[in-house]
């Protein structure tokens, strides 16, 4: 689709089933769709109108958040939330509800969503927001693009003086310094996560940095934009992560800090995306391919319980995993019916694919995170079972019901599927 | 900062090239057919960072137009330093061959029309005595091929007529820059099948961008099509024929 202008190119009578995909960057299986049609929303990378007065700014869905932020910056205005990647659409942050580091100080994306138009493939077109069609508004946050095409959004932008981030960098020696760094840090920093040492076991069992970051506050130096140095050519037939490499990986960042603190004036991108800095970085794991898990734990002792079993589950039966990421969602609530973040604590996990093991160890993951009554992020799964699913999101009956009856995804396809997901 | 004329701004490679000139916050005259389009495409200029942008709804065969569009133009803008032509068609290469009134259309669109408008704008320019006119022919101009013979003629009389006037106005301060893209993935080849030489607009508008701060007078883009179309040109006649091209 090219222009906003024209109508869905859905054909009345057509059987098949579509999908809106913007720019592919979900991990697993809710922007595909193996037995249908996709429909190209990059094409739709026009702004409609900023105003650099009030931070308001409506574009069409397939404007990355990259254009964004080559907009918007100069002028003193930041995307509310960014993910880990400059290289999403607008209709992509939305239809996953995207979280980034100050999810506790912001909340989600779509916290700062204003107004959107929605295309359905009756011919419809709705604006959406927290007044009209508020129904369709909350479904389609979160809503994994399901419920029609997001032509374009508007959201609020937020103030930043300039282009430079004040970063903190804290190692800890195990979960319990995590839980007590993030808690006083959470109330000073806007900007909190942290890198776990995810293979770590018996006494570095849970160590990590704890990262920390504010917009910086005085008019510094300018610090330049990092260059982009290394892109991975092609993808390689092995896998270069592995036990050995990943455990030297980690180890070696763990130590790379010498400092048990220390602080840095950087550039905003490499501070919210340093793996933009490696393109196709995704080809170090071979043809094979990796998954992400990332999950939500109540923030209770129950979920710190649940943490300190899942990794070292993870750790016994030999989990591959180069970044292990953690941090406390706030309490923030999102508009979105589907929304992954509620208050508690989020482990996401990179692994590498080791056969069937891999699969039933995730498996025995979903049981931990359903027994405390956790979720698991739709974005970045490839293979949860239904009732997983359907655990984790008891509301998904009511985005069935939302949902555009000409759209659909391999991912809403597996998780409405069987006992089995199939 | 310059002021930049474009017709057919709706057109991939142009809305992608007048994305650089609003980053630079160029002036822009923007001209296209189709009046909801050519909206969209100034909203979007204007948030990238061009200064003033203005808007003209004009059709390329409305022949008795183009004098005034160039007058409205230099009112607007004061004076130009660049007018891009970059509107075009891709006739359906069968249908031509059945109808000459198909043919005919398809030949006033990219063959006509671009002369028109560059009759107007060089006069106007020689006038200012300074400026460039930058026109996006096609590596389909430099020989005809069984496939795609009407639009390659069209092309290559606007490469020829480009030729004859940058010959023309090199002695008046006017720059003629004749740009030949190669394969380009846009809605007008939706349905071509895709391999290793189609290249994106993003990459032939970034060629175009610095073949300008270049003053180049005929640009190949990607470069590679410069050695293709030698190649190409060089076949003697009689094996030509033979081909099926």
């Amino acid at each position: 689709m090219n222009w906003r202008c024209q109508p869905l190119p859905i054909p009345a009578g057509s059987e098949v089933s579509w999908l809106p995909f913007g720019n592919g960057r979900s991990y697993g299986d809710v922007c595909l769709n193996r037995e249908g049609l996709l429909l190209d929303t990059k094409p739709l990378d026009r702004f409609i109108s900023f105003d650099p007065k009030r931070g308001i700014l409506r574009c069409e869905s397939g404007v990355l958040l990259d254009d964004i932020l080559a907009v918007t910056v100069p002028h003193g205005w930041f995307p509310p939330v960014v993910p880990g990647t400059r290289f999403v659409t607008m209709g992509g942050a939305i239809a996953n509800d995207i979280h980034g580091k100050n999810h506790h100080s912001a909340g989600t994306f779509g916290c700062h969503l204003r107004r959107f138009e929605l295309a359905r493939s009756d011919g419809r077109r709705l604006r959406c927001s927290r007044s009209e069609n508020q129904e369709l508004f909350n479904a389609t946050i979160g809503g994994l693009g399901l419920t029609g095409l997001i032509v374009w959004a508007e959201i609020s932008l937020k103030r930043i003086n300039n282009q430079v981030m004040d970063v903190e960098v804290i190692r800890f020696a195990n979960l319990g310094d995590f839980f007590e760094i993030s808690e006083y840090s959470d109330l000073e920093y806007e900007y909190t996560v942290a890198w776990l040492d995810s293979m770590a076991r018996g006494k570095k069992f849970g160590r990590g940095h704890f990262v920390r970051g504010n917009h910086s506050a005085c008019c510094t130096k300018p610090i330049a934009a990092p260059k982009r140095r290394l892109s991975i050519p092609v993808e390689l037939p092995f896998s270069l992560v592995n036990r050995t490499t990943a455990r030297i990986f980690n180890s070696l960042y763990y130590k790379k800090q010498g400092r048990v603190r220390s602080t840095a004036l950087v550039h905003y991108e490499s501070f919210f995306f340093p793996l933009d800095s490696i393109l196709h970085w995704n080809r170090i794991y071979g043809s094979q391919g990796f998954l992400q898990y990332q999950c939500l734990l109540p923030p209770d002792s129950r979920g710190k319980d649940a943490l300190e079993e899942l990794l070292t589950k993870g750790a016994q039966q030999g989990l591959v995993s180069f970044l292990g990421v953690l941090k406390v969602f706030g309490n923030k609530l999102s508009p979105g019916l589907l929304s992954f973040p509620r208050p508690g604590i989020t482990l996401a996990l990179d692994i590498c694919i080791d056969g069937d093991n891999t699969f039933r160890l995730l498996d025995d993951f979903d049981s931990i995170v359903q027994t405390v009554g956790g979720a698991v992020y739709p974005c970045k799964d490839a293979r949860m079972s239904g009732t997983a699913f359907r655990n984790y999101y008891p509301q998904f009956a009511e985005l069935e019901r939302m949902r555009d009856p000409k759209i659909n995804s391999s991912f809403w396809r597996r998780i409405s599927g069987g006992e089995n997901g199939q | 900062m310059a002021n930049r004329f474009i017709f057919g701004v709706t057109s991939s490679i142009a809305e992608a090239t007048a994305r650089l000139f609003a980053v630079d916050g160029d002036n822009l005259f923007l001209v296209a057919r189709d009046q909801v389009k050519l909206h969209i495409i100034a909203d979007d200029l204007r948030v990238r960072g061009a200064g003033k942008v203005f808007t003209a709804v004009v059709d390329a065969r409305a022949f008795d137009t183009h004098r005034q569009l160039f007058e409205d133009a230099f009112t607007a803008l004061e004076s130009i330093d660049t007018i891009l032509i970059a509107h075009g068609t891709l006739p359906d290469q069968k249908s031509c061959e059945a109808s000459f009134e198909e043919l005919r259309k398809e030949f006033e669109t990219n063959g006509l029309a671009v002369m028109s408008l560059l009759t107007h704008a060089a006069n106007q320019l020689v006038q200012q005595g300074s400026g460039t006119l930058c026109v996006i022919s096609s590596v389909a101009g430099d020989r005809g091929r069984q496939s795609n013979y009407v639009y390659g003629a069209a092309k290559g009389a606007v490469s020829v007529f480009l030729q004859g006037l940058r010959n023309r106005l090199s002695s008046c301060g006017v720059h003629v820059m004749t740009v030949k893209p190669g394969f380009v993935d846009t809605p007008m080849t939706r349905d071509f099948d895709k391999n290793m030489l189609w290249t994106t607009p993003e990459k032939i508008a970034s060629g175009i961008y610095n073949a300008l701060q270049k003053k180049k007078d005929i640009v190949y883009l990607p470069w590679f099509w410069a050695l293709i179309m030698w190649i190409i040109r060089l076949i003697p006649e009689p094996i030509f024929k033979r081909l099926r091209l």
